[in-house]
């Protein structure tokens, strides 16, 4: 039968751009352009080679965001997954991780899976929780922060690197899988990938498709709450100073000045 | 005065410093009790009571080890049903965080994570954190159920102050999901001796200027003069001249030192998101240009390989 994994992937403000909050705290969507986070390309990358590997394997590339999250899709499906499906509803503005796992959950299982595969973190969220939850709510294994993995007989096997260790895990399919940055490099779109995502289906689904009700994700719905929000104060220019061979000795003067030596 | 959960990370049953850090703010919030898991739960109890704990709940089974998260999130909502806490607090690791947001979500509450200070509010407690790569500070709140938050390590003081620290042993029911995913085999990090990157209150950290692993040892005096631990930018560990565990940045470590020394680093967005909160940078680059000399407080111009050795032996000089 074939393996069908579902990658996880989210549409964020560029993290290069001046990313700042719209007047009702939540991220400012059109102040700075978006795409796939960098950091779910790596979950796209193990899920083609994953494919690779296996007998027969469809991937499904599954985003919850705005209209414009559309282009993670294709950037996705460009890269070599095979269907898109795309979650957008206006009830879902502000929803916070609690109510995106929601969406996601009911997502995952419309689509039927034996491998859901998540980033380690969002790059503007940067909670790193969301793979975690995800499991919770579809009681299925978590298989997470792995720089390694590999899937062969219903199992799945894979490296996390914690802080105090590094851990072999594994367990049985259905299992939601992430991957880190250390996983290995995705790949660029082809020409001839960029060309074929153009004629890959994509689903789009609301919540009234998933069976969510408004009032449990949105702004209002929400488990937490931003009461305020302040731009960092700027950094006071500090004092910069050219090395004409005394450079270490007067950085030396600076860290006694200010009590380190 | 209401209790508060707090979620011992320690090693052997040797708390590590975020933990009583989390003390300190726990005690703005109510009565800390303490929850302590695995091999040497129970040696945890006379640190923990020291910093405030007026309890320990402590449990031990081979699942701990044996399985990933899922046991220590069962252990925790025991915890969290026979206290009826105010809030629940965690240190922010990987696996701290993956424990409370699970946590969360059984309990019907909100999560916050990597908060970097915690106050007491007319509606229960307020996280401030550090967002878009530390460009914004926010305070937020959980809305929803007792609040689930987790803390980043150098968020507060470790601050004294006796309480009884009374050991009760926690009675834990492991789920069907606690076993699912097996932990086949452990290789301890080994140590490099130096203090933990992210509780060190000095930082020295090598980028691509470093040119080699070769050459890392200009940095590690630099950092052994100074006690610091040593860190490396995302491109020094991907030429594979450093660990990648030393990384610092939004996909390695955040820290938040006193001191900062980025050499040979250009300062991207993504390094600043795991350095940019500490008090005191300072950085050595050959580039006028570079971003990093907008977050220095003092920045010198100039070849790492001649203004590193000289700052290492004024150090040790003065240090005597
Ligand atoms: C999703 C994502 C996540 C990322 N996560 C991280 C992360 O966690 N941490 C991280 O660091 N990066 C991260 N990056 C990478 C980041 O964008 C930069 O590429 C990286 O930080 C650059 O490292 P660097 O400053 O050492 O190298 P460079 O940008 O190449 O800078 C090297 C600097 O060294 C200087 N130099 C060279 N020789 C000398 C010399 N002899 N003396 C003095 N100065 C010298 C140069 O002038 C230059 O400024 C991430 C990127 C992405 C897309
Ligand atoms: N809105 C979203 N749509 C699809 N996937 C998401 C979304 N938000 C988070 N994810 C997935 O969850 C991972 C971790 O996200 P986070 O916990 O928000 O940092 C990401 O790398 C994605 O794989």
């Amino acid at each position: 039968m074939s393996l069908r994994i579902v990658v996880c992937v989210k549409y964020v403000p560029d993290a290069t751009g001046d990313r700042h909050f719209a007047e009702d705290l939540t991220t400012d969507r059109d102040a700075v352009d978006g795409l796939l986070s960098e950091l779910d390309e790596y979950a796209v990358e193990q899920a083609l080679q994953i494919a690779d590997a296996a007998d027969d394997a469809e991937i499904t590339v599954l985003t919850v965001g705005p209209e414009d999250a559309k282009d993670a899709l294709r950037k996705a499906l460009s890269m070599g997954a095979d269907k898109g499906v795309h979650v957008e509803d206006d009830d879902l503005h502000g929803t916070d991780v609690v109510g995106t796992s929601l969406v996601l959950a009911k997502a995952v299982e419309h689509v039927g899976y034996d491998l859901v595969l998540c980033g380690m973190a969002s790059t503007d969220g940067t909670m790193g929780v969301l793979p975690a939850i995800l499991a919770e709510r579809l009681g299925v294994p978590q298989v997470t922060l792995l720089s390694e993995v590999a899937v062969a007989d219903g199992t799945v096997t894979g490296r996390r690197d914690g802080d105090a260790a590094s851990e072999q895990l594994q367990a049985q399919l259905p299992a939601v899988v992430s991957v880190t940055d250390q996983s290995g490099e995705a790949r660029y779109p082809s020409f001839k990938g960029i060309m074929a995502a153009k004629k890959k289906p994509v689903e789009s689904l609301d919540l009234s498709d998933l069976g969510i009700d408004a009032d449990e994700v949105g702004l209002g719905g929400a488990w937490t709450k931003v009461e305020d929000a302040a731009k960092r104060p700027e950094r006071t220019a500090g004092t910069i100073v050219k090395d004409e061979g005394e450079g270490g000795k007067q950085l030396a003067e600076f860290l006694v000045s200010q009590k380190f030596i | 005065m209401a209790e508060v959960l707090v979620y011992v990370d320690h090693v052997d049953g040797a708390v590590r410093k975020p933990t009583l850090e989390l003390l300190t703010l726990a005690r703005r919030v109510g009565e800390p009790v303490a929850v302590a898991l695995g091999n040497g739960a129970a040696d945890t109890a006379a640190t923990l009571a020291e910093h405030g704990a007026v309890k320990v709940l402590t449990a031990d089974a081979p699942e701990f080890a044996e399985y990933l998260v899922v046991p220590k999130v069962d252990a925790l909502q025991a915890a969290y049903e026979a206290v009826s806490p105010a809030a629940v607090l965690v240190p922010s690791s990987a696996e701290g965080k993956e424990i409370a947001a699970r946590l969360a979500v059984r309990i019907g509450s909100g999560i916050i994570t990597d908060a970097v200070d915690i106050e007491a509010g007319a509606d229960g407690p307020v996280a401030t954190q550090s967002v878009f790569a530390a460009a914004f500070t926010t305070k937020s709140r959980v809305s929803k159920g007792t609040p689930v938050i987790t803390v980043k390590p150098n968020s507060a003081p470790v601050e004294a102050a006796p309480a009884a620290g009374a050991v009760e042993a926690l009675s834990v029911t492991f789920g069907d999901a606690a076993k699912g995913t097996k932990i086949v085999s452990r290789t301890p990090r080994e140590s490099s001796g130096r203090p933990e990157l992210t509780e060190a209150a000095i930082v020295v950290s090598g980028g691509r200027g470093v040119n080699g692993a070769e050459n890392f040892h200009v940095i590690e005096e630099l950092a052994d003069s100074l006690g610091a631990a040593v860190g490396a930018s995302r491109a020094a560990v991907d030429a594979g001249w450093y660990p990648h565990s030393n990384q610092v940045g939004q996909t390695g470590k955040s820290v938040s030192p006193q001191l900062y020394v980025a050499n040979g680093i250009s300062g991207a967005i993504q390094h600043r998101a795991g350095m940019q909160t500490s008090k005191t940078i300072v950085a050595v680059n050959k580039d006028p240009e570079a971003p990093i000399f907008d977050l220095v407080d003092y920045g010198v111009v100039g070849d790492l390989f001649q203004v590193v050795p000289q700052l290492t032996e004024e150090v040790k000089a003065r240090k005597g």
